[in-house]
């Protein structure tokens, strides 16, 4: 039966062709906006590490003084102080916990007449690694041991290991970054989070090519990336002088394995809070923050407003194209009224036409879909066109495809309903008198 | 005409789904046309905001030297003068950031000295007397900086030097009589600057900022590795200088980078592409309104055409009872008139709702009612153009038609 209705589907469609194939192209580009559009939002909006993101916290505080002008806003400061900041590192409350900045650096391989050209880096300790799950290729991560002894040591990516040492296994070697020469101790294997949740001064930039101690980075006076906000003091603080100055410019994340923990954690950081306000170097009753992983990146508001605009506006092109279809299909089938009598008065019942008109709609939905998904490849080009920070990650991936013939064939489907039961309508009788 | 109202509207309610979808079809349009073409407005109107400065034969060029010296105060010196000395250079001055260049450095500002108000935000650009007549700005009270005056500035401290010249814009809200010129003002605490000078109007390095333009120019040359060198070219010159610019830094000192894609830029650059993300949402919400016009005129032209079908032995009954063409042509015109009424009516309740919620969602202003009426109007010319090629068929049915059966 199923076979015998496609086959009459097919003819049906093939007998307007005008009109199936303006069926077919409001489905295809409803399908080919929404897709193109949610793939965008897909990207920019998912899990940055799925597998611990509700593990990973970042800890806020409220070190500032009520002169703090237009930055108040009654939530604690983005980043955290030097001095804060290696407090809870080495408190040691959470499983793990990483101190870090921004850097970038011109970096050159001494004995070489290779020009230097400049390397983003992050300045961070030693529990990074394990905590964001850094896959290592060569070597190995540092340890907490390294971090004090402020060793001249990198950790590279793949892409610098390439361009200094063709790809080698180059433990052992020396980089010289800002003029400092350090042993490369270990390669990581490609890594990227996007949303580079970790620190949020340039949410999609590309991931670092050095990583280096925190404590060595102030060794070599390795300059930062990243915003510093500065209170009191009228803003006089040398970059040299960052360790004791009343400046938050690092992030903090810590990693709670037992969720039951994380009270007290928080409850740590406020007794913290409370102590340094007891002697005289906090001002502000204690204002603590702990979000995990995506509650920062919400927070932070992290995807584009646009992003979301371009979804809700395709959404919207989507109802417009199907109501269209819609109307057109009910046009098609009320046409064929006459030979649906027939089919009647021949003995098919109402469940039989019915199938038959939904076939039909579901064949416009799955060309509909397939035309469809051409465009929202065609759309992601474009988009990889364009200059936004986040354009080259949009690509489509299986659940998205799978999505696309989903949506496509459903939403067409349920667009045929109503035509086709208003088709189903036409009284076997009347239709057979006339002709 | 209007005597054909009430039978049109009797006629509509034999084949209610088919109305009532392309009513709910311009409904939808009408919402997010109009809603969509207002953005665009305001997409285009920012993007088109003047920055105080004649972008006119302006170059930009992004640098960042290589190497640890003692001070790269005599490397830029000598940089800039290579660059004043290029053929076809009017001016030229080195800085840490311009208008549009999406990045700089803020600061308070506070006219006490105690510091016991808030302070008034200020986006700093360091210069020196070459840069007003680089960047083409007006200044409208008092004078420029002497060479004398540029002071150095090591790159751990915040810059207050003893001169400012700061826009209008400031000078309004810190001094509202008017009498800015020559008063005291503090960007750090204890280091007192006075105003020298008052520029009409001239705007921070962001294209997002509460005080677009609060600016404030300090003759500071400061000591850092990553600068900015801006150079005006005499007319016509500014290809020519373009391609002279890296020559003549690199025989300077090859201890550089200039990054490939913003080394040297041309003004006109700078501007597009701080505007890129606001001119592609304009293209894409212009796009997407031209095909929601044109897939609604298709809808319309679809199930007309199947009407009037439908309806041909009526039409020839009409005929042949001695309705004129003219009559018939009318009738579906106004037919289609009635039923886009019903959708912009419907319409334009959902765009003001759609409106509503973008202004709570995504903090935009409220859809102007001049873009709903012009909506409403598109879309009534547009069901009609669209619904004229079929009535001009059915007008063409022959009376015969009514005794032919069906």
């Amino acid at each position: 039966m199923f076979g015998y209705y496609l086959e009459l589907a097919l003819r049906s469609l093939k007998r307007s062709k005008a009109l199936t194939a303006l069926m077919v192209l409001a489905v295809a580009m409803g399908i080919g906006a929404c897709m193109t559009t949610l793939t965008v939002l897909h990207v920019v909006s998912g899990d940055p590490i799925p597998s611990k993101s509700h593990r990973l916290y970042y800890p806020q505080l409220e070190p500032r003084d009520t002169d703090n002008g237009f930055y108040t806003k009654g939530e604690p400061p983005d980043q955290i102080s030097w001095q804060d900041g290696m407090y809870l590192l080495k408190a040691r409350r959470a499983n793990r916990q990483a101190l870090m900045t921004g850097g970038i650096a011109p970096v050159q391989l001494p004995g070489s007449n290779l020009e230097p050209f400049f390397a983003r880096a992050r300045y961070t300790t030693a529990d990074f690694f394990p905590m964001f799950e850094v896959p290592m290729r060569y070597g190995h991560a540092w340890s907490e041991k390294e971090d004090e002894a402020r060793s001249r040591i990198a950790v590279i990516s793949t892409t610098l290991n390439e361009r200094l040492f063709h790809g080698e296994d180059s433990t052992g070697k020396t980089v010289r970054y800002n003029g400092m020469d350090l042993q490369v101790v270990g390669v990581i294997d490609p890594w990227r989070a996007h949303p580079r949740f970790y620190d949020l001064n340039d949410s999609y930039a590309d991931a670092e090519e050095l990583f280096i101690p925190l404590t060595t980075s102030r060794d070599l006076k390795g300059p930062r990336n990243g915003s510093r906000d500065c209170w009191g003091q009228g803003g006089k603080v040398t970059e040299d002088a960052l360790e004791t100055a009343n400046c938050t410019w690092l992030q903090l994340w810590v990693e709670i394995d037992d969720p039951a923990r994380v009270a007290d954690y928080k409850a740590f950081m406020t007794h913290y809070s409370q102590d340094q306000v007891a002697v005289g170097r906090f001002h502000l009753p204690p204002n603590v923050r702990l979000r995990d992983v995506l509650e920062w990146l919400d927070y932070n508001h992290v995807v584009p407003s646009d992003v979301h605009l371009q979804v809700w506006l395709a959404l919207g092109f989507f109802a417009v194209c199907l109501v269209n279809t819609v109307g057109l299909m009910l046009a098609k089938f009320l046409r064929r009224s006459s030979e649906i009598g027939v089919r009647r008065a021949l003995g098919a019942s109402r469940a039989n036409v019915f199938a038959q008109l939904l076939i039909e709609a579901g064949m416009i939905g799955l060309t509909g879909g397939i035309a469809g998904l051409l465009m929202a490849l065609g759309g992601l080009w474009l988009v990889r066109q364009q200059p936004d920070a986040y354009a080259s990650l949009a690509h489509l991936d299986m659940p998205m495809l799978a999505a696309t013939f989903a949506i496509a064939i459903g939403a067409t489907l349920i667009a045929g309903l109503l035509p086709a039961w208003r088709a189903c309508q036409v009284t076997p009788a009347l239709q057979l008198k006339s002709p | 005409m209007n005597l054909q109202i009430k039978p049109i509207l009797a006629a509509l309610r034999r084949h209610k789904s088919g109305t009532i979808l392309i009513a709910v079809q311009i409904a939808l349009t009408l919402a997010i046309v109009c809603n969509a073409l207002f953005i665009v407005h305001q997409r285009i109107d920012r993007a088109n905001r003047p920055t105080g400065i004649n972008e006119q034969n302006l170059i930009a060029v992004q640098n960042r030297y290589v190497g640890k010296p003692d001070s790269f105060i005599p490397q830029m010196k000598t940089d800039v003068a290579a660059l004043r000395n290029i053929p076809g250079v009017e001016s030229a001055y080195v800085t840490n950031a311009y208008p549009l260049r999406r990045g700089g450095w803020s600061t308070g500002i506070q006219v006490d000295p105690d510091k016991t108000k808030d302070s008034l935000p200020s986006a700093l650009y360091f210069v020196d007397e070459q840069a007003l007549q680089t960047l083409g700005v007006k200044l409208i009270a008092g004078r420029n900086f002497n060479p004398s005056e540029v002071v150095t500035v090591g790159p751990q401290t915040t810059p207050a030097p003893p001169q400012v010249i700061i826009t209008k814009a400031i000078a309004d809200k810190l001094f509202p009589k008017g009498d800015a010129l020559g008063k005291t003002i503090y960007y750090s605490k204890g280091k007192p600057s006075t105003i020298i000078g008052i520029m009409e109007k001239l705007t921070v390095p962001w294209t997002d900022f509460d005080h677009m333009d609060n600016v404030t120019l300090m003759p500071v040359r400061f000591d850092s590795g990553y600068q900015h060198f801006m150079v005006r070219t005499k007319p016509g010159q500014q290809d020519a200088v373009f391609k002279a610019i890296p020559g003549a830094l690199y025989a300077v000192s090859r201890m550089r980078v200039l990054p490939e894609k913003y080394g040297i830029r041309t003004f006109e650059t700078v501007r597009a592409s701080a505007y890129e993300a606001d001119h592609g949402m304009a293209i894409l919400m212009t796009v997407v309104c031209g095909v929601l016009l044109a897939i609604t005129a298709a809808g319309i032209v679809g199930l007309s055409s199947f009407w009037v079908g439908q309806r041909r032995k009526q039409i020839g009954v009409r005929r042949a009872l001695g309705a004129r063409r003219a009559d018939i042509l009318s009738y579906f015109m106004t037919e289609n008139f009635l039923i886009a009424l019903g959708g912009v009516a419907v319409g334009t309740v959902l765009a003001l709702g759609l409106s509503q919620w973008m202004l709570k969602y995504f903090e935009m202003p409220r859809v102007s009612f001049t873009y709903v009426g012009v909506g409403i109007v598109l879309l009534l010319a547009l069901g009609q153009a669209a619904v004229f090629a079929p009535a001009l068929r059915a007008s063409r049915v022959s009376p015969v038609e009514a005794t032919r059966s069906v």
